[in-house]
């Protein structure tokens, strides 16, 4: 029960932002350059909140920046890859295989 | 719907398939994610159809493993998918056309991949049908990503451990992440979301990812407005 809770809470928390400036601008001309550009400095710092604690906290939950760390070193090696191509495909199966073969490093 | 809709919806349709190698294993991800954190199949299915936006999902999921409080858990998803905004700014121009119903049907397709593919399309082609080719290629990547959730409640268990298919999702975020990357202003987003992320990880409640995406705003916009690096 508690999850159907968490399931429609979060999908109309979700929808509300999805659907914020396109109802909004129904109305409204053009929304605001100084509204654009804030808006633009949320994917950046959400994604990079989420990536991080991901490759610099694996494991024991502790951080771990070394090189005997593989998610960091695979996670390298990803964002090479991603910044070269920008490509989401290669950046993954990059990243995977990068992952894989440090693991055969004993 | 004319032919040419049904032209512009299958071009849609078509131009979105390069996602779905990366799509359908996240769906699978969250699928499998869901229904080890206690989620019966038919919630973890809901939550992909319903929220559609994997790093909410997972970020959710994450919380409700750690006994995080409901509140922080929605909190927090809902603060994942607050980019949502920007692109729901950025593609309003185009959807202002559109009847009031199907403009409310058209946002909740609205994620990364979606809206990419629509705004490449709309520029590079102004006598696209807007709404038929947004709509064709939302129904590959949405089918993708639901029908990759389903096979990840019914078979997430008989993938190998070894092959670590979880570290694909901060891949995929990686991928989104770099190109997001525009300037000095966007650089200090990211850099300081990523580091309070990593320093508040321990923070009581699981507040951490919350804290860390509007610690980074705060911080670019302060930059912008300081006009560092111009």
């Amino acid at each position: 029960m508690e999850l159907w809770l968490v399931v429609f809470a979060a999908a109309f928390g979700t929808y509300l932002l999805r659907v914020s400036f396109v109802t909004l601008l129904g109305r409204a001309d053009e929304v605001p350059a100084r509204v654009k550009r804030v808006l633009a400095f949320v994917p950046p710092a959400v994604l990079a909140a989420l990536v991080l604690p991901e490759l610099v906290l694996y494991g024991d939950g502790g951080l771990s920046v070394s090189l005997g760390n593989d998610r960091l070193l695979a996670g390298l090696v990803a964002a090479a890859v991603a910044w070269k191509t920008e490509d989401m495909l290669a950046t993954v199966v990059v990243g995977m295989l990068a992952l894989y073969a440090l693991s055969l490093v004993p | 719907m004319t032919p040419t809709d049904r032209r512009d919806f299958l071009a849609g349709a078509w131009d979105a398939v390069p996602t779905l190698p990366a799509n359908v294993p996240f769906g699978f991800v969250a699928g499998a994610a869901a229904v080890q954190a206690g989620f019966s199949d038919l919630q973890a299915v809901a939550l992909s159809a319903f929220v559609f936006g994997g790093a909410s999902q997972l970020a959710a999921i994450d919380l409700l493993d750690a006994g995080a409080p409901l509140a922080i858990v929605v909190l927090t998803a809902v603060v994942v998918n607050l980019r949502y905004v920007m692109y729901s700014a950025a593609i309003a121009p185009y959807f202002r056309e559109f009847g009031s119903k199907a403009r409310l049907f058209a946002s909740q397709f609205l994620v990364d991949t979606t809206f990419a593919i629509a705004v490449t399309e709309y520029e590079r082609d102004e006598s696209t049908d807007e709404l038929s080719y947004y709509l064709g290629e939302s129904a590959t990547i949405y089918v993708g990503y639901v029908a990759g959730t389903a096979a990840g409640v019914v078979a997430g268990d008989a993938v190998p451990e070894g092959l670590q298919l979880d570290f694909a999702v901060p891949l995929l975020f990686l991928a989104l992440l770099v190109p997001s990357i525009t300037d000095e202003a966007t650089s200090v987003a990211a850099a300081v979301g990523g580091f309070v992320a990593v320093a508040a990880a321990g923070l009581p409640m699981n507040v951490g990812i919350v804290v860390a995406a509007l610690a980074g705003v705060a911080a670019a916009a302060l930059t912008d407005v300081a006009g560092v690096g111009q």
